[in-house]
């Protein structure tokens, strides 16, 4: 047996899985996708079809403000923890990414207990105003669920980023006169951006494609996932819970290899 | 030149430094640098050298009680952002996400200086530190020696009232440091800036500084110019560490040391059991046997091109090293005697 064929015979276990698991019933699912009664149309209804569009805009909106916020409170809160030794870190550190534990099911619950209709926010808010708010039930309930879900991972991403950084940067900065922001904006956030893009990206495919979180809070929220699951199973529409299924895959490959392409060259700047 | 002369005078007054955990790095220490002048921290690593180079830039608080003071002003409380220094890193710190023209052209975008005017420092800085060419390269684009001069053009371009240089050199191999070391001083020369130089390495402290800080364990061992450290040093650490030295221990009786290979005169010599001092190697000469002062056994003889470092025995307790001119022979088991002027003798007071 020559040396190239070894290596064939080698890789046949992973051609078998990739075709059985993967190529084969992503193939099913583009074509179950325009096998509907409008055929390969039945993809353009995703953009077409006004309640589609909107959800899908709903999703993508969802997912980029899940990003932008995680990014956000994680970097303050990585940057911190990385750089500060106080009692009770450790634990800190433990309670913020805990969450990596969880099950979306789970998380969806925690966003009932605390905004839900006995939720502790309505108690308090009825107790002060005399008004419950609840929140849960809708796409802040959501929102708010895959913060926390989305947090403790960009929180690790960044601290390792952070400890990787040369004080030496910062502290040359401010010899040439940087105020404290503008350290922060010259020398640590381009330097942090390779992690930002990565710990994001990951952010966002989750935003995009969650579902349990959804599915515990509510059944009519307008999400890409909910609405793939209802087209499914309440309406048995296969051909459109195909179509939307591969255009979700489609969209959130897209801006994660955008996210890719524009990580490399961050990179590549950072030396 | 634009930028001569417009360094400051710095004075630190019982500066020390205990960190968090109560290790004390620097004994209170009070120290004057003239303006214009290039004083060099030198001593082996953890002796505090960069403690204090940090506690003048601002990046270290003093101790209680301790003080900066630039031009008479006191700047202890004053952030590093305000106080004007130029500092180059033994990393350098270069930013990587700037083009060299950016990183030096740093210092005064912050200072709001208008573009052109900052294009035409660039330049200037580019050509004063033989980078010409290398503007718009990436940091990772760069040899070390190109980016220790990047880092000292961006330092100086803000033309800062002191210059701290933490080990600017130790990063570069031996042969790129001993050039660029000499371009390093014409450049200073010709800048006037204040410059505070850390190194452990002598030889450049010898070649750099005007005056020389000697520090060990926290604390300074002397201060003087690179011919007074290195011919009357204060102790036996600061003769060990500056220089080659023989360190002689015997009985002095009446101004002269009695020795096994004959007697030693030492100046201002007391009479005492033991004493201490300490004789360059390049200031013994090797004559005849039975002449000189001392006589002593060829142990061994290492041709070192330009000189040949002959150790011999018999002289003294220990053996002596002798840095005689390459024209001398001289073979392993040679009877010979030593010659040594009686300045060159420097009497070291006895350590517990």
């Amino acid at each position: 047996m020559s040396q190239k064929s070894f290596v064939w015979l080698c890789l046949l276990p992973l051609a078998v899985v990739t075709t059985a698991f993967f190529l084969l019933p992503m193939a099913r699912l583009v074509v179950a996708g325009a096998e509907g009664p409008h055929g390969i149309a039945g993809y353009l209804a995703i953009l077409t079809e006004g309640r589609y569009r909107a959800t899908l805009i709903n999703t993508v909106l969802l997912a980029a403000a899940t990003t932008v916020v995680t990014l956000i409170v994680a970097t303050i809160a990585g940057m911190f923890l990385q750089r500060h030794r106080f009692p009770g870190r450790a634990v800190l550190i433990a309670m913020l990414t805990f969450p990596l534990a969880f099950p979306g099911v789970v998380v969806g619950f925690m966003i009932i207990l605390l905004a839900g209709r006995q939720g502790l926010i309505g108690d308090l808010s009825n107790r002060i105003f005399g008004e419950k708010f609840v929140f849960a039930y809708s796409i802040y309930g959501l929102f708010l669920g895959y913060l926390y879900f989305s947090i403790p991972r960009v929180i690790l991403t960044i601290m390792a980023a952070v400890q990787k950084l040369d004080v030496g940067l910062e502290e040359a900065a401010r010899s040439l006169g940087a105020s404290p922001w503008a350290v922060q904006r010259d020398v640590v956030l381009p330097a942090l951006a390779p992690a930002f893009v990565a710990s994001g990206a990951i952010a966002f495919a989750t935003a995009m494609g969650a579902f349990g979180t959804a599915f515990t809070l509510a059944t009519n929220i307008d999400v890409l996932p909910m609405l793939i699951y209802t087209e499914f199973t309440l309406a048995a529409n296969f051909a459109t819970s195909a179509a939307l299924s591969v255009g979700l895959g489609l969209i959130t490959w897209l801006i994660l290899a955008l996210a890719r392409t524009f990580s490399g060259s961050a990179v590549a700047a950072a030396g | 030149m634009s930028t001569a002369g417009h360094g400051a005078a710095v004075r630190i007054e019982s500066c020390g430094k205990t960190f968090a955990d109560g290790t004390r790095a620097l004994d209170p220490a009070t120290l004057d640098i003239a303006r214009g002048e290039t004083l060099v921290l030198l001593g082996p690593s953890g002796c505090g050298k960069t403690t204090m180079l940090r506690i003048i830039a601002g990046l270290e608080l003093p101790d209680a009680g301790g003080k900066v003071l630039f031009d008479g002003k006191d700047m202890t409380s004053v952030p590093i952002e305000r106080r004007n220094v130029g500092m180059v890193f033994q990393s350098y710190a270069l930013f990587p996400n700037m083009t060299v023209a950016d990183n030096i052209a740093y210092g005064l975008k912050i200072r709001g200086v208008a573009r052109s005017e900052r294009a035409a420092r660039v330049a200037e800085l580019v050509t004063l530190t033989n980078i010409t060419g290398l503007e718009n390269r990436r940091i990772d684009q760069l040899s070390g020696g190109q980016r220790q001069r990047v880092a000292l053009a961006r330092a100086v371009a803000i033309r800062p009232g002191i210059l701290l240089l933490d080990e600017p050199l130790t990063a570069l191999d031996a042969a790129l440091r001993d050039r660029l070391r000499s371009e390093l001083n014409r450049l200073l020369r010709a800048l006037g800036i204040t410059t505070i130089y850390v190194t452990h390495d002598q030889a450049e402290a010898m070649e750099l500084g005007d005056r020389i800080v000697v520090m060990r364990k926290g604390a300074i061992a002397q201060i003087g110019t690179p011919r007074e450290v290195y011919f009357a040093p204060k102790d036996r650490f600061v003769a060990e560490f500056i220089g080659a030295a023989n360190i002689i221990e015997g009985p002095i009786e009446n101004g002269v040391m009695l020795l096994p290979g004959g007697r030693l005169p030492v100046e201002g010599g007391a009479t005492t059991a033991t004493a201490t001092v300490m004789i360059r190697p390049e200031t013994i000469r090797v004559v005849d046997a039975g002449a000189g002062l001392l006589s002593a056994t060829v142990d061994s003889v290492s041709f070192i091109g330009d000189r040949q470092r002959i150790v011999v025995s018999g002289a003294s307790g220990k053996p002596l090293n002798v840095d005689a001119p390459n024209s001398i022979q001289a073979k392993v088991g040679d009877r010979i005697g030593l010659a040594i002027a009686p300045g060159a003798v420097r009497l070291l007071p006895s350590e517990p």
